[in-house]
């Protein structure tokens, strides 16, 4: 009975979506404020049954109803309380439903904040702005419900259900979806607000405005997610990678780039009124690369996915989709968007030529990773075989076309807008220039390497840190005062964060030690000055599997360092699982994982031990891109109701006037 | 024009991957490269009789369809009414081979859904089922009466592939056989 509720709140959902969508594009075109009230009753409604049908679902999980179809393949009576939550978006119904949830909650957010008492958003605005969401959120409720409907009954109902995807029961799974979710679905937001504007015809500084805090957000969240997937691949999937440029992660990382572009692009149309329309098409850009990203992971087009989880309707039926939302965002955009460039010149040299350099160089990022993802299909278009990249091509061309962005990046933030010059920008950052050619030099001397990409990367992300603290530094000094405006203290923070991510990147990339080798019970092995002990294995039991598990003692110079114990495990299903062990440290993590036994009389195991040093530092950094983000959201000029902000306007317009007289 | 641009770059993008949908299509049906090629052979011992053995020897001269299951697959749960179906009705023999499954499982297991296979094979570590080039089940094959692999599908087998598929295979072996005779 459960499932038909969760089934028929669906459907409602569905319903109050499409009025979501019908009642307030009208409402706004015709200026009849009952219907563009209407559209924000029906997302609240909305929001109600879609979180209605999420509730149902996770109670089926929590009570072990094997009827739902989706519950038996995803689930079992062994599956410990905390794994039945995750095992809502374990597989792909589930997870589809997550989508349309969280994107319920950003509809109900944004309605609410922009219909307060105050707010600075005209009704039309927001009103098509609530239509938008409310169109995207109903094409992917009727895919949810025709091709991928997670009530679907399993009769007569099997005893047992199968069980959860093995690597999905972790931890880091329960938070990792929800997270990425929040920020690739957030990005409908930055898309909505594009598409009103270019409704309403009505884009300036003022729109940026509105639209930043929201896209701020969305990358915010759309950041953690991917340093948590990509922490989670490195203890879960026990080979010690981080990333592997595999299609799905692709799928999370081109929203990324792009959303990245964007809050840059942004910053020049609030500050300046320039490069609107880049504004515009990389807001349009960033979440169709979301939803291109859940057609090439949902299609089965990629991956040549198991022949039960690809489905080809399911296929055409996003293509479809893609096309209307895509197809028509571009379309409007390439006949709506301002003719003409608005907002002032500026020269070659200054932080607009900086941020133009940024956006070129990410655009073709997100270009070369796309390129890469779809190589295979084009390679198949074209009669070349069946190819596929791999992380060497990857790899070796995004370090070039990052390289000049690290550099470029501390000159950003002290380059003064629309004109300065090179020599004064210059001149400033002497000293972070030579502190970080002698961490460099330092670097390979305690390393005694000469190994290029290694020194490069620790001089980038030195340059990067030294150059953001340097110009904390000056500016606080300028003002005479001890604190910097949050979006300075944002920018600053996430540029660091940069740099502590790149010195991660190229320590574990090109100074880790990996030994894979065989060890019985008694063997000692050392790895970078750790010596590692084996003490042999013994069984255990766990919830819903068996486990080998090993102990590892190791210690350094003679001393105790720590105790390791990597697991082989053997899951109801007979998926065999490695779980490995680490020791996690500021400059360095050990990393042990049993491979396969090699016999059974000696208790013979093949052992991966790995050293990784700073790897740390790549999660690190991301963190502090997060938090970068999550206070530039936290300006005070986002927050300003509209008494405020007709102030703020005035001063402006002094300001740009002086400007111009100057 | 420069306005249309990112727009012409998205239809040829959307052209590129409604070609690989088109193929995903034809992915699917994976061709087994044992297709017209003899059956691997195997000499197994029958679920629940661990001393009496079948091998590929013994089944030839007729034709049968054989099966690939297991009690832990879900999915075979599915199909496995189609099975019982396409068993009764005397269409072609069927003959089960049970993936790396505990005896007591498997029988339980045909206890509760119905035992369809005539003759039924335990394939305890899934050597066979790799020499059959099995990468999970269900699977199901259909063997001439000359030991060749003629049909081969992956997946849940439902109305669909019994009528489309399995039932003209079927068809066209019976011919064979006729005309040999």
């Amino acid at each position: 009975m459960n499932a038909e509720l969760g089934q028929l709140a669906l459907i409602l959902g569905l319903l109050l979506a499409f009025a979501q969508f019908v009642f307030p594009i009208i409402g706004a075109w015709r200026g009849n404020s009952t219907f563009m009230a209407m559209g924000r009753s029906a997302a609240y409604g909305q929001f109600v049954f879609v979180s209605f049908a999420f509730v149902i679902l996770t109670y089926a999980f929590i009570a072990q109803d094997f009827s739902v179809s989706y519950v038996a393949y995803n689930s079992n009576s062994q599956l410990p309380m905390l794994y039945r939550f995750s095992a809502v978006w374990g597989a792909h119904e589930g997870s589809l439903l997550l989508w349309v949830f969280i994107l319920n909650i950003w509809t109900v957010t944004v309605t609410a904040v922009s219909s307060r008492k105050g707010s600075v958003l005209p009704p039309e605005f927001s009103a098509r702005v609530t239509a938008v969401l409310g169109l995207i959120s109903f094409g992917f409720m009727l895919f949810v419900i025709f091709t991928s409907n997670p009530f679907d009954r399993f009769l007569p109902s099997p005893l047992e259900g199968a069980d959860l995807n093995p690597l999905l029961q972790d931890p880091g799974l329960i938070i990792h979806p929800p997270m990425l979710y929040m920020g690739y679905v957030g990005f409908a937001v930055a898309f909505a607000f594009a598409i009103a504007a270019l409704l309403g015809g009505r884009i300036d500084r003022e729109w940026v405005r509105w639209t930043r805090p929201w896209t701020l957000l969305a990358w915010s969240f759309l950041t953690f997610g991917i340093a948590l997937g990509s922490w989670w691949a490195y203890y879960e999937l026990g080979w010690g990678g981080w990333w592997f440029w595999d299609p799905v992660e692709n799928a999370s990382f081109m929203p990324w780039l792009a959303g990245t572009a964007l809050l840059h692009a942004q910053s020049v149309t609030e500050k300046r009124g320039a490069f609107i329309g880049w504004t515009l098409l990389l807001s349009i850009s960033a979440f169709s690369l979301s939803l291109l990203g859940t057609f090439l992971v949902r299609s089965g087009v990629i991956t040549s996915v198991h022949a039960f989880a690809s489905d080809p309707t399911r296929g055409v039926f996003i293509l479809a989709y893609l096309g209307v939302v895509i197809g028509g965002s571009l379309a409007l955009y390439a006949f709506r968007a301002p003719k003409m460039i608005t907002g002032g010149g500026f020269a070659w040299f200054s932080r607009e030529s900086l941020i133009l350099i940024n956006n070129l160089l990410l655009t073709v990022a997100v270009g070369m990773v796309l390129l890469g993802t779809l190589y295979p299909i084009i390679a198949d278009a074209f009669g070349m075989g069946k190819i596929s990249v791999g992380p060497p091509y990857f790899g070796s061309l995004f370090i070039m076309l990052m390289a000049p962005l690290m550099m470029i990046i501390p000159l950003g933030a002290y380059s003064r807008w629309k004109q300065d010059q090179i020599g004064r920008v210059a001149s400033q950052l002497i000293l972070p220039l030579v502190i970080s050619a002698v961490v460099a030099a330092l670097a390979a001397w305690m390393l005694s390497t000469g190994n290029l990409r290694t020194l490069t990367g620790v001089f980038a992300g030195c340059w990067l840190i030294t150059g953001s603290l340097s110009y904390a530094i000056q500016r606080i000094r300028r003002q005479k005062r001890n604190s910097l405006p949050r979006s300075e203290f944002a920018m600053i923070l996430a540029h660091m964060g940069v740099g502590v991510f790149v010195i991660g990147v190229s320590m574990v990339e090109t100074t880790s030690t990996e030994k894979h080798i065989p060890m019985g019970p008694g063997d000692t092995f050392t790895v970078a000055a750790y010596e590692f002990e084996f003490k042999g294995t013994e069984h255990v039991e766990g919830p819903n599997f068996s486990a080998e598990r090993g102990t590892f003692m190791v210690s350094k110079n003679g001393k105790h360092v720590t105790a390791l114990f990597p697991e082989k495990r053997r899951y109801r299903k007979g998926q065999v699982m490695t779980e490995a062990a680490l020791d996690p440290g500021f400059t360095r993590d050990l990393y042990v994982s049993l491979g396969d036994p090699l016999d059974n009389i000696n208790q013979r195991w093949a052992v991966r031990i790995y050293e990784k040093p700073f790897i740390r530092w790549i999660w690190l950094g991301t963190l502090m891109m997060t938090f970068g983000g999550l206070i530039a959201m936290s300006d005070r000029r986002y927050r300003m109701t509209a008494r405020a902000k007709e102030k703020t306007r005035l001063m402006a317009e002094k300001t740009s006037a002086s400007e111009v007289t100057a | 024009m420069k306005r249309l641009l990112p727009l012409i770059i998205f239809i040829l993008l959307a052209l590129l991957l409604g070609f690989g949908l088109k193929n995903a299509d034809q992915k699917s049906l994976i061709p087994s490269p044992l297709i017209d090629k003899p059956a691997p052979e195997f000499n197994l011992p029958l679920v629940g009789k661990p001393d009496e053995f079948v091998s590929k020897a013994d089944l030839l001269g007729t034709s049968y369809l054989l099966n690939v299951w297991a009690s832990w697959c879900v999915a075979c749960r599915q199909e496995h009414a189609f099975i019982n179906e396409i068993s009764r009705s005397g269409l072609i023999p069927v003959y089960g081979l049970n993936l790396k499954d505990e005896t007591a499982d498997a029988t339980g297991w045909l206890r509760q859904f119905g035992n369809p296979y005539a003759i039924n094979m335990a394939d305890r570590d899934g050597r066979v089922s790799i020499d059959f080039g099995v990468y999970g089940a269900p699977e199901t094959f259909i063997i001439d009466a000359q030991g060749r692999v003629r049909y081969k599908h992956v997946g849940v087998v439902d109305q669909h592939i019994l009528e489309q598929e399995i039932k003209p295979i079927v068809a066209t072996l019976n011919a064979e056989q006729a005309n040999a005779k």
